[in-house]
């Protein structure tokens, strides 16, 4: 198959619109990229706004199950018990979120009908079916002081099973065809995580007395320039297939994100110690950490309804090949 | 490659009916669409919508010479595209805003006309590796003793992790009932010995039905033929069981690059690279039990 490159005669766009700016005659772009009427290549996820607060919530809750578990092995009994409420409190909603989204809610069971590997979706729905009740079990235990052995069990395996809760999604996101996740593949997971660590910590900040808190600030604070680090590496090595997260609803999302999280990040460093300033810190890394989600959902929505993301990058794929193994 | 990878069948083509369990099963079947003799009269469409029951998804005018349904969808399963390219003749070029062709290689007809049209009737194309398939949590989403992709609408809940999985923009959900919907092939008049209703419907025989090893032959019988016939630009679409999707079970020949009739240059399946998404998971999982692990350490002050 011959490449566009060996065809200047053809101006971009088969809806007869030209893309490059330079007028009537302009000089073909290296890769230039033809569409059928500008249409979309690929679909836009269905999803509403319950996935990325699902998203959230899960890395929220897995954060607050290692933190609490962190808490009890050090002695810091407040912040475990809160800790413990709330990772069972947000994995509740968020499961709740995830069932929300379903076109057929009733059928949330058939989740469970298989167990497949190729289905980080299938994955994590059998992660959460131990997550959640190990959550909920430690949590019940720990604040009506009963079953002293089957609380540290519950702990152990929520704790064991939160790592797995946290980044599961990730690869949701990044085994789908949308460039702008697929594309992430490297860095989504290392993005969420970082988010389950802030966003715990902003809310063990919140919720822990300060005497109790050193753990959730330099979570929090850890947490919020980790997900700004990973954002802006991941946008830079995708280079053009980045543009989803600089650009519209993304991007200003994401720009907000970025200043909530640096924000709370400093807060955190010289004022997480006083009650105000942990108030101040865990709202403002909360905060992040919740828009971020948004704005990765945003930019695959974005990096979707443009056709270029997709054809570029494939026609680049196709020219490099062709240059390591001219056709015959 | 994949992890869900079929082999070959004797014939040559891949056989994912055997992957998926299938013993002593029907040969893999699939569709070659032949656009170079397609001639737009969307009896395909119709006669999906027929026999299928699908609904109505809509009465558009889009601008879009006479595609008035845009795409593949939830409710369209053969989609029918138009594109209407001129070439460069002075005396047009400041009134005319249409895709020009000048360099591309027309017939003499094509060349007196100083244009030519492009037709295609599009449809899923029952990749040998489905990502569609790959992700879905539920198995609703199957593969047919035929080697197919079907959803079984029984099962499906709606979850939509299909639809961006799928590198073609095919599948899609269907608002007014939640769960996703898209070409079948006709698994219920293939069990019945009958071809799918496009293809049966197809006046021109565009739309070829078949063993997918004879279509491939077929196939390439029919580029040849072509390019003897000074059309050089002919060219097969998705016939290669080593192209990103281990080879289509429904392919295309094509008169222009895939792009200009809304298919990706280059499709893979995402789940190609499963195991590394996996394993980044893990590592990233590694780091957050380190960083809890440092957030606590230290002496207890506080």
């Amino acid at each position: 198959m011959s490449t566009t490159q060996e065809r200047p005669g053809l101006v971009a766009g088969m809806d007869g619109r030209r893309r490059t700016g330079k007028g009537e005659h302009a000089l073909v772009p290296d890769v230039e990229v033809r569409t059928y009427y500008d249409r979309p290549v690929l679909k836009q996820p269905t999803w509403k706004h319950w996935i990325p607060e699902y998203l959230f919530l899960g890395g929220l809750s897995a954060g607050s199950s290692l933190l609490a578990f962190g808490a009890t092995l050090t002695g810091r009994r407040t912040l475990a018990r809160r800790a413990r409420i709330a990772a069972v409190g947000a994995i509740g909603a968020g499961t709740a979120a995830l069932i929300a989204d379903l076109g057929r809610p009733a059928r949330a069971a058939n989740m469970l009908r298989v167990a497949k590997v190729t289905s980080p979706l299938n994955v994590g729905s059998w992660l959460l079916t131990f997550y959640a009740p190990a959550a909920g079990v430690a949590a019940a235990a720990d604040v009506f002081g009963v079953l002293p052995g089957v609380r540290t069990a519950a702990q152990v395996g929520a704790a064991v099973l939160a790592p797995g809760v946290a980044t599961y999604t990730a690869v949701v996101f990044a085994d789908t065809s949308l460039p702008a996740w697929h594309g992430a593949r490297r860095e989504l997971p290392f993005l969420f995580a970082a988010g389950a660590g802030a966003s715990a910590g902003a809310l063990g900040l919140l919720l822990a007395p300060a005497e109790e808190n050193g753990p959730a600030r330099r979570w929090a604070v850890a947490g919020a320039l980790g997900e700004v680090a990973v954002s802006s590496l991941m946008e830079r090595r995708l280079g053009e297939q980045g543009e989803p997260y600089r650009h519209g609803r993304a991007g200003w999302i994401s720009k907000v994100a970025n200043a909530c999280a640096l924000a709370g990040a400093a807060v955190g460093l010289r004022r997480g110690g006083r009650r105000g300033g942990a108030l101040l810190a865990g709202a403002l890394v909360f905060t992040g950490s919740l828009l971020e989600r948004y704005a990765v959902m945003e930019a695959g929505k974005q990096s979707a309804a443009e056709p270029k993301y997709v054809v570029k990058a494939q026609r680049e794929r196709l020219a490099e090949r062709e240059r390591e193994a001219p056709p015959a | 490659m994949s992890v869900t990878m079929p082999p070959p069948q004797p014939s040559g083509v891949r056989d994912p009916a055997a992957l998926s369990g299938w013993a002593g099963h029907p040969e893999r079947v699939g569709f070659f669409t032949d656009t170079s003799i397609c001639i737009g009269c969307k009896a395909c469409e119709v006669a999906c919508k027929e026999w299928n029951d699908v609904p109505e998804d809509g009465i558009n005018w889009l601008g879009q010479s006479y595609d008035h349904t845009g795409e593949l969808g939830a409710s369209t399963w053969r989609h029918v595209a138009f594109i209407e390219q001129r070439a460069r003749i002075p005396a047009q070029e400041a009134g005319v805003d249409a895709p020009l062709i000048e360099d591309v290689p027309l017939t003499q007809l094509e060349r007196e006309q100083g244009f030519r049209w492009l037709m295609s009737s599009d449809v899923c194309k029952h990749c040998t590796s489905a990502a569609c398939l790959d992700v879905c949590p539920t198995g609703a989403l199957f593969r047919t003793e035929f080697g197919t992709v079907v959803v079984q609408e029984d099962v499906c809940n709606g979850c939509g992790y299909c639809v961006p999985a799928c590198p073609f923009g095919v599948i899609d959900q269907r608002k007014s009932d939640g769960r996703v919907w898209k070409c079948t092939l006709c698994y219920d008049r293939l069990r019945g010995g009958f071809e799918p209703a496009c293809a049966q419907a197809c006046p021109t025989q565009s739309i070829q039905f078949g063993p997918l090893d004879e279509l491939r032959l077929k196939a390439d019988d029919r580029v040849h033929r072509l390019h003897d016939e000074g059309v050089p630009q002919a060219r097969l679409y998705g016939h290669d069981d080593d192209d990103g999707v281990g080879g289509f079970g429904a392919f295309f020949l094509l008169l222009d690059d895939p792009e200009v009739y809304r298919l990706p240059p280059d499709p893979v399946v995402p789940t190609r690279d499963l195991k590394e998404m996996w394993t980044t998971a893990a590592k990233a999982a590694a780091t957050l039990i380190a960083a809890t692990a440092l957030a606590f350490a230290g002496r207890r002050a506080r």
